[in-house]
């Protein structure tokens, strides 16, 4: 079943066709990858899917509704969460707390009861607090709970905003470049809680550029270049592609590489 | 990058925010106070402290915690001042009522003039209430009918059940009992689902929008609850006072709560009462000094903000704070 789709979705910024016709569906419960070289319109294509900016042109459609144009609070509240390339952390609030507001959408009292601390609220902050915590513990941050988030480790602070928008509980989580400025070690603990929320039948559309990452955790791979679909995939496949290698590595570099046997 | 100093910030936050903590503390120096009241200046000075600490309590709410500035609150005061004028005056409403109508009025007005004011930032929402509390203060003056204009009015005391308020004392547990509900209110409104959501706007939008916080409505929820907070002391001070003008609306008293937010500590219940104390204390304590008082206020205030920038009671709490770590 199609999750999520783009439908020739377009997008300008002045001149510049950032987005440019593009269509792209997802299948439910698969971690799909979209991949492309810089400034080939990615975290553009994010920000369309996820509602931070309108399309010109095009459709999202989102669990079989048209949800094109919808502003991102409401389709965090249908289940579509996302994290960002450079980090969006709430500096002031601790981890914890963090990731209890990511849990949002399924609080339920109202200003005046949190105003009094009516006893349901008690119970919210509590349940709010149980499955923040449960959200930390699936990327290994249950021991930095109260520890304020300005003080955290970058590749601990990428973790938190993954637990931050799985707290949330998505259908789809849309990962922008997780693995971005990680090291080694952390790029591995990102890998593992991928496939592990792919584990768990969440659908995971991710964008990266750490190659190795992308190949390994990936069941179906997009790559974009100028703002268009250049080849769809499995890894072998997208890996074999003349198109993309040429659009990596430029037409010498892909001489070489097909030259040399890859 | 500020990476630091909001961590630190945050570590004594924990300490400070717990409700429990924060009301008891509130609630021993509201009670032990008197004791070192000896005359009825003192108590008025009190009182004084105490009913701007209300203000500044909602108006942290707005600011310290969602961080979005007004620079027209007083224009909040303005309306509940005059609701418990003119209310008794003209419309023959029991003061009581009239200041729950005043704070009704003054949500109502928040929510009228909230939706198309906060969706502007930074300065542009600085100017934009600015002119709301101008704009206040101006009718306030014009409708001089109803308020007395520039000269102001008289205010009737205020009866409850046949009992009178009158004199400090009372004043002073009537103003310190309704500050310790205000802040305990604002105290629970930061650990509940509607606080997390003011506090993520304020430290990155999009990243609330994205987890399904609607901003909008929670900027309007909070900027209406410091409405009414900003009404009610304004009530309380015109009963107190016994008389007032459209300064109590005025710009400079607008700029003198955000000064008391921002001196106390921005995102600091305690904080506002500190910061409340410091401003109306201070002048009256420095007129010793005649012509330079109002020099030597300056520089206080220049030095504070210098020495403790993240505001008096956040700064203070970070240095014991982080002593003991």
């Amino acid at each position: 079943m199609i999750v999520l789709s783009a439908d020739r979705l377009s997008i300008s910024f002045g001149a510049v066709h950032a987005v440019d016709a593009l269509s792209l569906e997802v299948e439910e419960g698969l971690v799909f990858s979209i991949i492309g070289p810089n400034g080939a319109g990615k975290t553009t294509l994010f920000n369309l899917i996820s509602g931070l900016y309108a399309p010109d042109q095009g459709r999202v459609l989102f669990a079989g509704e048209d949800v094109t144009g919808l502003a991102p609070e409401k389709l965090a509240r249908r289940g579509l969460s996302r994290t960002f390339q450079n980090l969006q952390i709430f500096f002031r609030m601790t981890a914890l707390e963090n990731v209890m507001v990511g849990r949002h959408r399924h609080e339920a009292t109202g200003l005046i009861a949190d105003l009094l601390h009516l006893p349901a609220v008690t119970r919210q902050n509590r349940q709010t607090r149980e499955a923040a915590l449960a959200a930390l513990e699936r990327v290994g941050l249950a021991a930095m709970a109260e520890r304020p988030a300005g003080g955290m480790s970058y590749g601990g602070l990428k973790r938190l905003e993954i637990a931050r928008a799985l707290a949330s509980e998505p259908k789809v989580l849309l990962l922008d470049e997780p693995a971005a400025g990680c090291n080694a070690v952390e790029t591995e603990e990102i890998k593992a809680i991928i496939r592990s929320i792919a584990g768990d039948g969440i659908t995971v559309v991710l964008v990266e550029h750490d190659m190795r990452l992308v190949m390994n955790v990936s069941d179906r791979i997009h790559v974009v270049a100028d703002g268009h679909t250049l080849a769809e995939g499995s890894a072998s496949e997208v890996r074999a592609d003349p198109a993309v290698i040429e659009a990596y590595l430029g037409t010498q570099g892909a001489r070489e590489a097909t030259g040399a046997g890859g | 990058m500020s990476v630091g100093a909001p961590a630190t910030q945050s570590r004594l936050a924990s300490l400070w925010r717990h409700p429990l903590a924060s009301t008891a503390a509130l609630t021993a120096l509201v009670a032990v106070t008197p004791l070192f009241l000896t005359s009825s200046y003192h108590y008025r000075i009190a009182v004084l402290v105490l009913i701007f600490a209300l203000a500044c309590v909602g108006l942290n709410l707005l600011m310290g915690y969602a961080g979005q500035i007004s620079l027209g609150h007083a224009g909040f005061m303005g309306i509940g001042a005059y609701a418990v004028a003119v209310g008794p005056t003209h419309l023959g409403l029991p003061s009581w009522l009239s200041l729950i109508a005043g704070a009704a009025l003054s949500g109502l007005i928040a929510f009228i003039v909230g939706r198309p004011i906060l969706r502007l930032k930074r300065h542009y929402l600085a100017v934009a209430t600015l002119g709301f509390g101008l704009l206040i203060a101006i009718v306030l003056t014009n409708e001089s009918e109803f308020t007395g204009g520039p000269d102001g009015m008289l205010v009737p005391r205020m009866t409850l059940f046949g009992w009178t308020a009158r004199g400090t004392i009372v004043w002073y547990w009537v103003a310190g009992i309704s500050f310790l509900v205000g802040a305990r209110l604002a105290l629970n409104l930061i650990e509940s689902p509607t606080g997390r959501a003011l506090r993520a706007i304020h430290d990155g939008e999009v990243a609330a929008r994205v987890l399904g916080v609607d901003v909008a409505r929670k900027k309007l929820a909070v900027f209406v609850v410091a409405a009414v907070y900003g009404s009610v002391a304004g009530s309380y001070f015109a009963l107190f006072n016994g008389h007032i003008t459209p300064d109590v609306a005025g710009f400079l008293r607008s700029i003198e709560l955000v000064a008391m937010v921002v001196l106390g500590g921005m995102g600091s219940i305690v904080g506002s009462l500190v910061g409340a104390a410091v401003l109306v204390v201070l002048p009256q304590s420095l007129t010793f000094l005649h012509e330079y008082e109002h020099m030597v206020l300056g520089l206080i205030i220049i030095g504070i903000m210098i020495f403790l920038r993240q505001g008096i009671v956040p700064t203070l709490a970070a240095a014991i704070g982080g002593r003991r770590q």
